[in-house]
């Protein structure tokens, strides 16, 4: 049991992902499934920040600290979580609007109903 | 598929999922470890060309030219979101009617606005230096904006955000960034290469080379493209209404043609 505190944080990033994925694969209601998205995607950025992250370490921003005084954080993995949101809120948007459209060519936001193809 | 195996192939298939997935981080490097070999070799690139902030550093000057794509990822979203929420042929618009706001709302919003405005444009300034930077600046200045929206009315907030113009920014914005990054190739190194400028005092406003400009155009990009999808989606909410603006008076009819409506279309 010793090594569990030492990979908790990749595990809340696995059980985050994987409530994300039964709540996208049980919804009822695209924007409900729009949201279960972005709960998928919050694991990644758990993951990022878990895997940069050093015991005793301070924030890559050098514009108070002196260069080699502390120990850093990695700093490439918190470029990449910033990607990630950016592109998350981007996906969100675009899928949002596109339930916006179902709504209104379909009068239903149920996935279930959106079974017959119409053209 | 019917709900029950659906459920059934999805449990089967998380626990399966769950099964791979802790095995694998049972072999990720533990937790607050201290070996990050691209983290130290990001600190001593950014800290060679003289950027304070490492994260800046690497989004706009090692990794300029993933952050191309991210923007043009932010682009053609927004550019996707305009062409799915435009007005359609069975709809009309609606003037917005003038709202009361309470008055300490009012006063807050009204007080916050150019603080929080300035915040943002403070944030993307910094990028280089400080925490924050163009994406995130970015999104604090365009929601600023918005506090008008609740600090007034939708009239107030449409005439201080002329859509077109942030749409045409945008786009400038995007070029900006492109043709910084051309300017490398003209001068003789490579795309979106920091070599050009000279790199600057270190934690002053003009140090990083190109990482301040890059930063900036970032900036400018992002506020356009939150004002502009805000401004769509706030136009389905407030201004955009279903029909062609004559029979909206009887829901219960409206709702009748909007279904045949959309037989119509369908056949």
């Amino acid at each position: 049991m010793t090594a569990v505190p030492h990979v908790l944080p990749y595990l809340v990033a696995v059980w985050v992902f994987l409530v994300g994925c039964y709540g996208l694969a049980t919804s009822r209601n695209l924007i409900h499934a729009v949201g279960c998205l972005a709960v998928c995607q919050s694991a990644t950025y758990v993951l990022l920040l878990a895997v940069g992250y050093r015991d005793g370490a301070t924030a890559p921003v050098f514009s108070d600290i002196e260069p080699g005084s502390r120990p850093l954080v990695d700093p490439v993995v918190q470029a990449l979580a910033l990607t990630d949101v950016v592109v998350g809120a981007t996906v969100t948007a675009l899928l949002l609007a596109l339930v916006l459209q179902v709504s209104k060519r379909h009068g239903t936001v149920d996935p279930d109903e959106l079974s017959e193809l119409r053209g | 598929m019917s709900r029950r195996t659906r459920l059934w192939l999805v449990a089967v298939s998380g626990t399966g999922l769950a099964a791979l997935l802790v095995a694998a981080c049972l072999e990720l490097p533990p937790f607050g470890g201290s070996s990050h070999p691209y983290g130290e070799r990001a600190v001593r690139a950014a800290l060679a060309r003289h950027t304070a902030n490492t994260i800046a550093s690497v989004n706009f000057d090692q990794r300029a030219y993933d952050t191309l794509g991210e923007m043009s990822i932010l682009f053609a979203a927004v550019l996707g979101c305009v062409v799915l929420l435009r007005q359609a042929r069975d709809e009309h618009r609606a003037r917005p009617e003038p709202a009361e706001v309470d008055l300490p709302v009012r006063r807050y919003a009204l007080i916050v606005l150019p603080v929080a405005v300035v915040g943002g444009l403070y944030v993307i300034a910094h990028g280089q230096l400080s925490p924050g930077g163009g994406f995130q600046g970015g999104v604090v200045a365009a929601t600023a904006l918005h506090l008008l929206y609740l600090g007034a009315d939708y009239r107030a907030l449409e005439r201080v955000r002329p859509v077109g113009l942030f749409e045409v920014a945008d786009s400038l914005a995007v070029s900006a960034y492109l043709v910084l990054g051309l300017a490398g190739v003209l001068a003789g190194t490579a795309f979106l290469a920091n070599t050009l400028l000279p790199y600057g005092t270190f934690n002053t406003l003009s140090s990083g080379g190109n990482v301040p400009l890059l930063n900036a155009a970032i900036g400018m990009e992002v506020a356009c493209a939150v004002v502009v999808l805000l401004a769509r989606f706030l136009d389905q909410a407030v201004e955009i209404e279903q029909g062609n603006g004559k029979d909206d008076k009887d829901d219960k009819d409206d709702k009748e043609s909007e279904k045949e409506n959309g037989k119509e279309n369908g056949a």
